[in-house]
């Protein structure tokens, strides 16, 4: 925090650029972008550390953050008792089964020494495995699947209340780090790039198509939520009493009630998160891992494990993304897998990372906050461009009305600009890394 | 006899044939990820939004030679469009060279500053197509349909399976050969692909021989142009055209050059064969093919499929880890050009 003036006006700046959305706009579309910045700003905490701490590569952001809604599904819904009758067993006996055959793969390639018969066994061990594995878990998933598809055909999850979700979220993208990590950080940075990027399209691929766990593209709706529903509020007379004392529309005030307390959970989850970024940047331990990141070979002369640490940020980091993934799917009350998207989920949050400044905590919130604002208004913003620029066309000409369709897509254009811009003339950032 | 025969045409028909154009045209866009890979020394995450930019341009291309009624009998318009796609493409990447590339280059700067830079490259080709021509599918295929249909086939041999080959994946195998021959030519043959090649192999020595590097950069934007907008319309007529799948085909491209050894075009080729192969057998349903050749009583009762389509692209990470883990260097020995 050298540059405290600097930090002050550019989150002066963005929360300004905010505000004045509400008063231009409206209030409920500047608190949207408000609670999706501070949980972009989370995503951009995790990535930092993996990136700005360490010079990890990540670029399977969006597998994280998918975890991490995935957990908030199996935390908070309530469980279906038919389904778990129908294949539960069935489901925990196959995946314990799947996952003792890997289990005794790894083992049996350490214990018998190399050469023929340690090939044959391996094969031999995760051929009947596999088989084994596929005769249990298919019938049990088509049992689950059957049992009303229309509203459940899941599992359902443990019904505990939501706001466990989000440390559970980032358990749950901790674990994946952690299988990631293992087999993926011995690797060279651009490879661990695309052992990520792979990761992430699988994991999407499974909460896509396995639908006894997420319903898979039917989508999972109506998550609990931690906050109160605007149709109670509007109908609870207390509350309809006091804003119309203060002269607002109850329906208006409701929607900004709900919001306003998510921002307030999101804020504390941000705080506390800021709090323990910094203080372990500024530990010790922040220490090793920058000189880890500048110089890899001198680290480890001086007796740093440096394995060992990578493994631990890239796990922390990847949690700190799923935490924000669970927030984001109980903040929108459903787990949709069909709408997670790299350029979105991974990418975006990269270039808020680069763009606010890797290596400081308060320059990825920064950036979180900016970027996304930006990719929001960009789109109203390119349209009115793109309407200034085509009022000479004729109106029902095939270019306006090709070029006003597309003016959506100005946003990936707008983003790889500002990357660009930022990488070559301020390629720290905004807030750079003292 | 005839049993064998027909488990074999439907092997051939569903397995070896779609395997074949796919492995050709994940071939192509590894060889242009690896020869920036061996000349750039970067990985290059934008070359999937390149191969879209360039099919776009041809689809453009193939629809107006349409509308002035040009066409090329049975085989599709698209061919006669693809130079003015490599040419298209070729100045895109020449000018983001300029723009962009050139300033790290001359920095010296990190293969990983790159890698990043490159993904903003990523953004902005990957709006430019959408911006262009939307994000949906589009089909530009047109001319004869199949070199042999499935029931001409029945009808010639007398069998119960059909083997269909549809024109895309004939002139995918024919391009494919022509290009990779006109590669290998050039690079061995030529005293520019020879400079190109002593250029990857030791760039210092190469600069002290006289070699200017901006002219090798030069040439292998241009041959990666090539590449990947062949690439890229080849995979458009075989499949269709839609700019996020050209984005997803990333991993498969990357785990084929990464299989086959970074900066090794031959390791390329044959990794793109690998990926594709892997991918189309184990995503096959085999109970076709296994009730011909399993006797009544042993017929499978199931699909016999050991993945879902859906997890294609968890079989080319699978193959790229095994390959990391047990030969980092890929199959053949990365970085020889």
């Amino acid at each position: 925090m050298t540059d405290t003036p600097r930090t002050i006006l550019l989150f002066g700046l963005v929360l300004g650029l905010i505000v004045m959305t509400g008063f231009t706009t409206s209030w409920n579309v500047a608190l949207n972008i408000f609670n999706m910045g501070l949980i972009s700003a989370i995503m951009a905490l995790g990535v930092n550390m993996q990136w700005g701490y360490a010079g990890l590569l990540n670029v399977g952001v969006m597998g994280f953050v998918a975890l991490g809604g995935l957990g908030a599904v199996v935390v908070s819904m309530d469980p279906v008792d038919e389904a778990w009758a129908a294949g539960g067993l069935g489901i925990i006996l196959a995946l314990l089964i799947g996952f003792g055959t890997v289990l005794a793969a790894i083992v049996a390639w350490g214990r018998i020494p190399a050469g023929r018969t340690r090939v044959l066994t391996l094969l031999a061990i995760l051929i009947i495995g596999f088989f084994v594995y596929r005769a249990l878990f298919d019938p049990a998933v088509a049992a689950i699947e059957a049992v009303d598809p229309a509203a459940t055909g899941y599992l359902g999850g443990l019904g505990l209340p939501v706001l466990l979700a989000w440390p559970a979220g980032g358990l749950l993208a901790a674990g994946a780090a952690w299988i990631v990590g293992k087999t993926a950080l011995g690797l060279r940075s651009d490879y661990l790039a695309i052992a990520t990027l792979g990761i992430a399209e699988i994991i999407i691929a499974v909460l896509k198509n396995e639908d006894w766990l997420s319903r898979g593209v039917k989508n999972v709706i109506g998550l609990p939520r931690p906050v109160p529903y605007e149709v109670d509020l509007q109908n609870d007379p207390g509350f309809v009493a006091r804003v119309e004392g203060f002269g607002f529309d109850p329906v208006t005030a409701s929607s900004i009630t709900v919001k306003l307390a998510y921002s307030g959970l999101f804020i504390i989850v941000l705080l506390v998160l800021i709090w323990l970024t910094q203080a372990a940047l500024n530990s010790p331990w922040g220490r090793m891992m920058r000189a880890i990141r500048d110089n890899e070979t001198a680290a480890e002369a001086m007796g740093k494990d440096v394995k060992a640490r990578h493994l631990q940020v890239f796990i922390l980091g990847s949690a700190i993304c799923g935490l924000a993934g669970a927030m984001m799917t109980t903040l929108d009350g459903q787990l949709t897998p069909g709408t997670y998207q790299p350029l979105r989920f991974t990418f975006l949050v990269w270039v808020m990372v680069i763009v606010g400044g890797s290596g400081n905590n308060f320059g990825a919130v920064l950036g979180g906050f900016l970027i996304w604002f930006l990719w929001v208004m960009v789109e109203p913003y390119g349209l009115a461009a793109i309407e200034f620029a085509t009022a000479g066309l004729p109106d029902g000409s095939a270019l306006k009305d090709h070029l006003l369709d597309s003016a959506a897509h100005m946003r990936l254009l707008t983003m790889g600009v500002i990357l660009l811009v930022v990488l070559r003339f301020s390629p720290r950032g905004l807030l750079p890394e003292r | 006899m005839v049993d064998f025969l027909n488990a074999l045409v439907a092997l051939l028909n569903f397995v070896i044939v779609p395997a074949t154009a796919y492995g050709s045209q994940l071939a192509l866009g590894a060889l242009g990820v690896t020869l920036i890979y061996g000349i750039l020394r970067f990985s290059n995450f934008a070359h999937g939004d390149t191969m879209a930019f360039g099919a776009m341009v041809t689809i453009l291309v193939t629809w107006w030679l349409q509308s002035m009624g040009v066409s090329l009998g049975p085989l599709p318009t698209a061919l006669l469009a693809v130079p003015a796609g490599i040419a298209a493409t070729a100045l895109l990447l020449l000018g983001t060279d300029r723009v962009v590339y050139r300033f790290y280059r001359r920095q010296r700067a990190a293969p990983v500053i790159f890698l990043i830079v490159s993904l903003g490259v990523m953004f902005i080709m990957n709006g430019l197509v959408r911006l262009i021509i939307g994000v949906d599918d589009q089909r530009f295929a047109d001319g004869e349909r199949f070199i042999i249909s499935a029931r001409d086939f029945k009808e010639l041999t007398g069998l119960r399976e059909g083997l269909a080959i549809k024109t895309s994946q004939g002139i995918t195998v024919v391009v494919t050969v022509i290009a990779v021959a006109l590669l290998f030519w050039f690079l061995n043959r030529t005293r520019t692909g020879k400079s190109m090649r002593a250029f990857s192999d030791n760039e210092d020595l190469a600069l002290l021989s006289g070699i200017n590097p901006e002219r090798v950069v030069t040439i292998t934007w241009l041959i990666v142009a090539a590449l990947a907008t062949v690439a890229g319309v080849l995979y458009g007529l075989d499949k269709s055209f839609k700019p996020f799948t050209y984005f997803q085909l990333l991993l498969p491209i990357f785990a084929a050059a990464i299989v086959g050894g970074l900066g090794n075009p031959l390791g390329a080729i044959a990794g793109g064969f690998v990926i594709a192969f892997s991918e189309v057998t184990i995503t096959y349903a085999f109970k076709k093919v296994a009730t011909y050749i399993l006797p009544e009583a042993l017929s499978p009762s199931g699909l016999v499929q050991l993945l879902s389509t859906d997890y294609k692209f968890a079989v080319s990470f699978a193959i790229l880890l095994i390959v990391l883990l047990f030969r980092p260097t890929g199959i053949f020995a990365g970085k020889k050009l």
